[in-house]
């Protein structure tokens, strides 16, 4: 094995070091030269990263162990790192995608005080640093450490602006929901441990421990593992903490809740997918596959009436990750990898859009205030519009390969899956033109103020946006289905050490996968078209009925909020002030009560009187006699 | 020889430092004596393998089968080190606290101090007995004098508790003593009794009270957080910090392995108590208002865990409760430490009267940040490693409830971020409420002590392996002891 | 005579004192009472004394020694009651000097 890889901790560490020195200097670094080391980092990792999928693109994989993390009994985890195909797609994704976004956060957070820009760039690096754990860790206590982690970071830039108590809730809602996911997924940690004896990705997935894991273990772990994916990755019942995280910068939102940690739930799954692939949790696909579907489909429906720019972009993710899950559920692992990739560049690039777009407008969200943009900013409206085609699935954009892998592998499961996947593509292509349309066409419909202020953003913004736009639109060739190109799936090949989808059971003829493809592709043209004739004019108008219960995400916050929150505060409250003051330490002070209240009768008994004394002495000692005399007989 | 100096240095610098006159003279004297007794610490570790050093063996009352015998083992080391760095990080961090009669203050603290080490050194029932009460007493004064409005009701209660507790514990021991055969009040005496598992079953209660109190489990709570809220911070840092390990130990030392059968018949129980602890320590914690209070009912919710994950007897578990025994003990110091400048400086501790501290006191903020995140584990601080190895024992446990009991306890640690975020939002987020003192940043003495906190948090953070191999031994040696599922092999 | 009259004898004279202990208040009078009482047993001590000689005599004893350590006890009963005799009295005294007055239901502030 190559030696040279053992430096792989680099990759981690470059950011690490990034966060240290900018946090702690930053009262003291220019602003400039904060914003050089946050993304020198960013690239100096990104560079290593590339040498690393250079060396692994021969099919060759390594584990880099460092020191014992801990050890106790037989139970050894050590400080490893892992490299494979998987890991060195994450790595260029999150590298790639984070070092355009630091390049871009630079310019976008200009206007900060000094000390706080230089928290921002500290906590960018420690979520990079987090995130690299993450995919690095060659076992799951390590891929955990990087799990919180990145949730951590995500909880910091959520709140990041920490003046504002909305802000700071959403960041806590953020980290709480997290960590019911994360409970589970320690749970099914330790369920492994007590079972299979190691939690080394390598060790566990051998046919000796797996024989170890019984078909009850392995839907309990793969299950529990899979509600941590909800957590993490914004999944029904877990997923209503993501819109609101929109609460952070821009740039925060567009690296963190698109691109990169929102997808740790779908890298897990897809690293343990040899025990998602086992019959015994077919029962746990079905439930990914429809879970999957459900959040896709609900959040796509919220998402056609929302007016935040960034909780459309906030839902459409919600969905589209909805979207990945129906690829776990349905095996199809590579797809899924594949869509979180076309996914990073697109997402990334419609939030760097709307970041731009509310730079310009002065830290306006609202979409009912914007209209006609593209008039002054040619290149975010080019872009975004690149970014809408992307997400919508129209060849040859990068969302139309990874989406169409899925659609494929949905329609292999079910039609009917297929079905409603199709709708709630038409779905997504209806609300981003829905999007794109009110924003950047039609007549301005902000302040007088606004209009005047409105301006193309600078180009260390402009640029990240070119390149992922051109990364949206090329980077869907890495996997052209076979039927049009004989080894046109590069990305099967090269992850295929690595991790390799289900095969399916049966087989489509050409000519069906190139109807499938056509049909879907009609449909969401049409879909553009609809959406672009419904807003041409678009009127502001209130909600009403159903597109109210649309508006206001199918009251699901307030039910959160009646049957679990409240209740618990109610009980909080009762047992605070009712139950441990009144019962449990009541009880110890009647305890003591109970002893002063009997001293003080046994106090009377003491009177003082000798006649008394006497009396009771004569009284006792009669009693004795007679006592006496009854027990001898 | 390390051992005897551990309790001497305290015990003979606690009564000097009632001769001295001067405040400040008396602060600086017991602030050295905290720092002999740390280098003398860690010294003990550095020698860890030489026998000699670390025991022993005086004769004290031997008419009555009773030995000065000190021993360090794994354990001990790990919280005479505690005990050792609590003291120097209480002192600094407290620093422009100003007691009255410092002397006595000071010395009594000292006193205390002597008490904990003897009780965490010793070999010998009755000298563990007489440490036992030779820690409490002290506090009871410390909490009693130097305390807030309500302090003697408060210390009252306290002192009574626990000392009721103390009073079982007593009749546990004679009764032990009676039964060995040369009527021995060794530790290894007690060790190799094998009494009879119809009065293991009543006998484990006697000794379970004792220590449940101290630590303290549901439903034995109630006098810790009025104790903490009452007590002077440097008092409460110390109560928390170390004191409550004092149960513990017990459990470890003293319960678990002289009456194993009991353990094991009792396990499901004592894992019942703590389980409903963790949630409900948890719940109270998220209303209080008081930051003092919910620091104790966290406390209470953390302390539960390490009970339920020893009863659980297996190795992982005891080693995530050693190394848990340090973490805890620094992490709430902190956090104390924190709370007393809050309180000091202005001159409120209710949650609803503060807010924006984070604007004028960043620092401050980051400290108070880095130790609440290792308060409610967060990997890559302290308390990830003990809590991953404690939760992971609970469900390798022998009880058939198992599972049960780590789901629910799990809560815990949901509800521990739920309290400990709003904390920190309500605390020093959001915007700056008008203060009666003008927000200022942290001292140089209080930028060591928190920063030295915050080190041994990322220390103990990204390599646990070090403090779990100081325990190794120690715990395998343990579990042989505690071990009974040979009974139930068929 | 029969042991029984003494018996019936010392038992009502124990019974006198313990009434007028328990129903008098004056202290004189209960210390009387007390002394009553004291003789009650100081004379069934001897009767029986008496009654163990006889019946050692009759047996063969001729020493004549049975039972005379209760005659000894008497002795003692008498030495010490005389002794609370004096004491007693000068409590009396002193309680008449303090509170003119001899009755015991004053004495109850003591306890205070």
């Amino acid at each position: 094995m190559n030696n040279a890889l053992q430096i792989v901790y680099l990759i981690p560490l470059l950011p690490l070091l990034g966060f240290l020195i900018n946090g702690l200097g930053r009262n003291y670094l220019s602003k400039t030269l904060i914003g050089l080391i946050g993304s020198g980092s960013i690239l100096g990792s990104l560079i290593l990263s590339i040498w690393v999928f250079m060396q692994v693109k021969d099919g060759n994989t390594f584990v880099a162990e460092y020191f014992n993390f801990i050890a106790v009994d037989k139970l050894v985890i050590p400080f490893a790192l892992k490299i494979d195909q998987l890991s060195a797609v994450f790595l260029l994704i999150i590298t790639g995608v984070g070092f355009l976004i630091h390049v871009y956060s630079a310019s976008y957070m200009h206007e900060e005080k000094p000390g706080h820009f230089g928290r921002y760039f500290a906590y960018l690096n420690l979520f990079v640093f987090s995130m690299l754990l993450l995919v690095m860790g060659a076992n799951l206590v390590i891929l955990f450490i990087g799990w919180e982690g990145v949730g951590l970071c995500s909880y910091l830039l959520i709140g990041y602006w920490f003046k504002k108590q909305e802000y700071n809730k959403a960041a806590n809602k953020a980290f709480i929901m997290n960590r019911i996911g994360d409970l589970a997924f320690l749970i099914a940690i330790f369920w492994l441990i007590a079972r299979a004896g190691t939690v080394s990705f390598d060790e566990l997935f051998t046919a000796v421990n797996l024989a170890k894991l019984s078909a009850s273990d392995i839907t309990v772990i793969t299950l529990l593992l899979f509600i941590g994916a909800t957590g993490k990755s914004a999944q029904i019942p877990l997923y209503t903490w993501l819109p609101d995280a929109m609460a952070g910068p821009t740039p925060v939102s567009a690296l963190i809740h698109a691109a990169t940690m929102v997808t740790a739930g779908i890298y897990m799954i897809a690293r343990s997918h040899v025990l998602y692939s086992m019959d015994a949790a077919e029962l746990t696909r079905n439930i990914i596959t429809y879970t999957g579907m459900a959040t896709a489909l609900l959040a796509a429906t919220i998402a056609l009436k929302q007016n935040d720019i960034k909780k459309v972009l906030a839902y459409s993710t919600v969905s589209q990750l909805g979207f990945m899950f129906v690829a776990l559920g349905t095996g199809a692992y590579v797809a899924a990898v594949f869509h979180v990739m076309t996914h990073a560049f697109f997402k990334a690039l419609l939030f760097l859009g709307s970041g731009s777009v509310i730079h310009a407008m002065g830290g306006e969200q609202d979409i009912r205030n914007m209209g006609g943009l593209g008039k002054k900013m040619k290149i975010t409206y080019g872009t975004f519009m690149v970014g809408c085609i992307a997400i919508a699935g129209i060849p040859p954009f990068s969302g139309f390969f990874s989406k169409d892998a899925i659609l494929l592998s949905a329609f292999m499961k079910s039609p009917v899956l297929y079905a409603v996947a199709v709708f709630t593509a038409l779905l997504t292509a209806f609300y981003m033109f829905r999007l794109l349309i009110i924003t950047f066409t039609g007549k301005f419909r902000g302040t007088d103020e606004q209009a005047h202020h409105l301006h193309e953003s600078p180009m260390a913004m402009t640029l990240p946006l070119i390149i992922l736009a051109v990364l949206s639109i090329v980077g869907g060739l890495v996997g052209i289905p076979e039927v049009i190109r004989e080894g046109g799936d590069k990305l099967s090949a090269f992850l295929a050490p690595a991790v390799s989808s289900m095969p399916h059971e049966h087989h489509l003829s050409h000519s069906d996968e190139y109807l499938l493809m056509g049909i879907s592709t009609g449909l969401v043209l049409a879909t553009i078209l609809a959406a672009i004739m419904v807003y041409r004019n678009y009127q502001r108008k209130e909600a009403t009925g159903f597109a109210k219960v649309l508006e206001n995400k199918w009251y699901v916050d307030e039910l959160y909020d009646r049957i679990i929150v409240q209740p618990l505060h109610w009980l909080g409250g009762f047992l605070k002030d009712i139950f441990d003051l009144k019962v449990v330490d009541g009880l110890v002070n009647g305890a003591g009560r109970l002893v002063n209240y009997g001293s003080r009768q046994l106090r009377l008994l003491q009177s003082g009187q000798v006649g008394s004394y006497v009396l009771l002495m004569v009284l006792s000692m009669v009693l004795i006699f007679a006592i006496q005399f009854f027990l001898r007989k | 020889m390390i051992a005897f100096l551990l309790i001497l240095i305290p015990l003979a610098t606690g009564l000097l430092s009632f001769l001295i006159r001067e405040e400040k003279t008396a602060k600086a004297f017991a602030f050295l004596a905290s720092l002999a007794t740390l280098a003398v610490s860690l010294l003990g570790l550095t020698l860890m393998n030489s026998e000699s050093n670390l025991q022993f063996i005086a004769p004290w009352m031997s008419s009555l089968g009773s030995s000065f015998a000190l021993k360090i083992d794994g354990m001990g080391q790990v919280l005479c080190l505690l005990t050792a760095i609590a003291y120097p990080l209480t002192f600094l961090g407290t620093w422009q606290a100003s007691p009255k009669n410092a002397n006595r203050f000071f010395g009594l603290m000292l006193l205390a101090q002597a008490g904990m080490m003897g009780v965490f050194l010793a070999n010998d029932a009755l000298l563990f007995y007489f440490c036992w009460e030779l820690a409490l007493i002290p506090m009871y004064f410390l909490a009693s004098q130097w305390g807030g409005e309500k302090r003697i009701a408060v210390t009252f209660k306290f002192f009574v508790y626990t000392f009721l507790g103390s009073l079982l514990m007593l009749i546990g021991i004679l009764y032990l003593q009676s039964q060995t055969p040369d009527h021995s009040f060794g530790l290894s005496a007690f060790y190799k009794l094998k009494i009879p598992a119809s009065e293991q079953l009543w006998l484990f209660w006697l000794f379970f009270v004792a220590f449940a109190i101290k630590m303290p489990l549901f439903p034995f709570h109630t006098w810790q957080p009025d104790t903490y809220e009452q007590a002077p911070t440097a008092t409460t840092m110390i109560l928390s910090g170390v004191m409550v390990k004092m149960g513990l130990l017990g459990l470890i030392r003293w319960l678990m392995p002289v009456l194993p059968l009991a353990s094991f018949q009792w396990g499901d129980v004592v894992m019942i108590l703590a389980v409903i602890g963790i949630i409900y320590a948890s719940l109270v914690a998220i209303r209080q208002d008081d930051l003092k209070r919910l620091i104790a009912y966290s406390s209470i919710a953390h302390i539960s865990l390490m009970a339920a994950a020893l009863f659980a007897e297996n190795l992982s578990g005891t080693q995530g409760v050693m190394i848990q025994l340090f973490n805890h003990g620094v992490n709430i110091i902190g956090l104390w430490i924190i709370v007393e400048i809050i309180e000091r400086r202005y001159g409120t501790r209710k949650i609803s009267e503060l807010g924006g501290l984070a604007q004028q006191a960043p620092v401050m903020t980051i400290f108070f940040v880095v130790i609440a995140l290792a308060n409610i584990a967060l990997p890559l601080t302290n308390g990830f490693a003990g809590e991953f190895l404690m939760f992971n024992g609970l469900l390798s446990a022998q009880s058939n409830f198992k599972v049960v009991f780590t789901v629910l306890a799990g809560l815990g640690i949901i509800l521990a971020a739920v309290y400990t975020l709003n904390m920190i939002r309500k605390t020093f987020y959001g915007e700056a409420v008008s203060l009666r003192v003008p927000v200022t940043e942290l001292k140089l003495n209080e930028q060591l002590a928190l920063g030295l906190i915050v080190v041994i948090i990322l220390w103990l953070g990204i390599y646990p392996q070090s403090m779990l191999e100081l325990t190794d031994s120690f715990s395998k040696e343990w579990f042989s002891k505690i071990d009974v599922s040979y009974l139930f092999r068929k | 005579m029969p042991i029984l009259n003494y018996i019936i004898l010392s038992i009502a004279l124990f019974s006198i004192g313990i009434v007028g202990v328990l129903t008098r208040r004056n202290a004189i009078i209960i210390f009387m009472c007390i002394e009553l009482m004291l003789n009650a047993v100081n004379l069934l001590l001897v009767a029986f004394s008496k009654m163990h000689m006889n019946t050692a005599f009759k047996a063969g004893d001729l020493a004549g020694t049975a039972g005379t350590d209760g005659q000894i006890f008497v002795f003692f009963i008498m030495v010490v009651a005389a002794a609370e005799v004096s004491v007693g009295l000068a409590i009396i005294v002193m309680m008449y000097r303090n509170i003119h007055s001899v009755d015991v239901n004053f004495l109850n502030r003591l306890k205070q």
